[in-house]
């Protein structure tokens, strides 16, 4: 059952990984890039992480594919054109992406051979997991949280109209 | 029933990172690039959560948190930065936004 589910939303992320960068319009590249999203969320809860999942859907799928397909509508992002990109990147992009591929696939196979996740292998609830994040990563959680006051602040101050003085 | 292989959840974590970076390397829409970065960022997502599970530490799903985190407050600042741009030189290429390179 867990292999079925992991090869079925597997596809899914993949399939939709692609249709990102091969669509022409971005709003079709935004609407795969949630379905990766939204099968990633499912391999998290066959992994145990409820919490994250749930995250996931609604921290990414919710509010920032959100944002991007407002700023999408907003400029009216229309299809690419396609022009001739830059001779190093149309030479090398290809082999050195496939050599990066190969090298992590490599590495990951080499890093744990025999292990398998079982569903319900290591299920941590929201609480330890706030437990950690209060007591051993207090520090960083203080920091994102002026992170985001900094972000809310920098995004009005960019986006704002120039008036006229 | 053995369960699903660990190297399974990472080759899938480390090909959808080999897509983003295709995607910011050959796309030329600067929205499009901007949603290659975020595929690279749940790709690694998808290896801290693989990890956490193989050494069972809750370590792991706390970084995801914060890569959330810095994702959205990213993609808030960086959508700004696409709308202050369009704004001056009403277009989206990549190749046409070139006033700091010459």
């Amino acid at each position: 059952m867990d292999v079925f589910l992991f090869l079925i939303f597997a596809s899914i992320a993949l399939v939709c990984g692609i249709n990102v960068i091969v669509q022409t319009q971005p709003i079709a590249s935004a609407i795969s890039l949630i379905g990766v999203m939204g099968s990633l969320a499912v391999l998290y809860l066959l992994l145990g992480a409820e919490f994250i999942a749930a995250a996931q859907v609604i921290v990414y799928a919710g509010a920032v594919m959100v944002l991007f397909v407002f700023v999408i509508m907003l400029l009216n992002a229309g299809a690419e054109t396609r022009r001739g990109r830059s001779f190093m990147v149309s030479l090398l992009g290809v082999p050195l992406l496939i050599t990066l591929l190969g090298l992590l696939s490599y590495f990951v196979q080499r890093l744990f051979p025999s292990a398998a996740a079982q569903f319900g292998g290591f299920k941590p609830g929201t609480r330890e997991i706030g437990r950690s994040l209060f007591t051993t990563y207090l520090l960083p959680f203080e920091a994102t949280s002026v992170l985001i006051l900094i972000a809310i602040l920098g995004a009005m101050l960019l986006a704002r109209k120039e008036v006229d003085r | 029933m053995t369960g699903v292989p660990i190297s399974w959840y990472l080759t899938l974590s480390a090909i959808l990172f080999v897509l983003g970076v295709a995607g910011f390397l050959f796309r030329r829409n600067v929205i499009t690039v901007f949603m290659s970065i975020e595929l690279m960022l749940n790709a690694v997502n998808l290896s801290f959560v693989t990890f956490s599970y193989q050494l069972k530490n809750v370590g792991g799903h706390i970084y995801t948190l914060f890569v959330m985190v810095v994702a959205a407050a990213e993609a808030a600042v960086g959508l700004a930065i696409i709308l202050a741009i369009y704004r001056t030189r009403s277009t989206l290429n990549v190749d046409e936004i070139n006033a700091m390179r010459d």
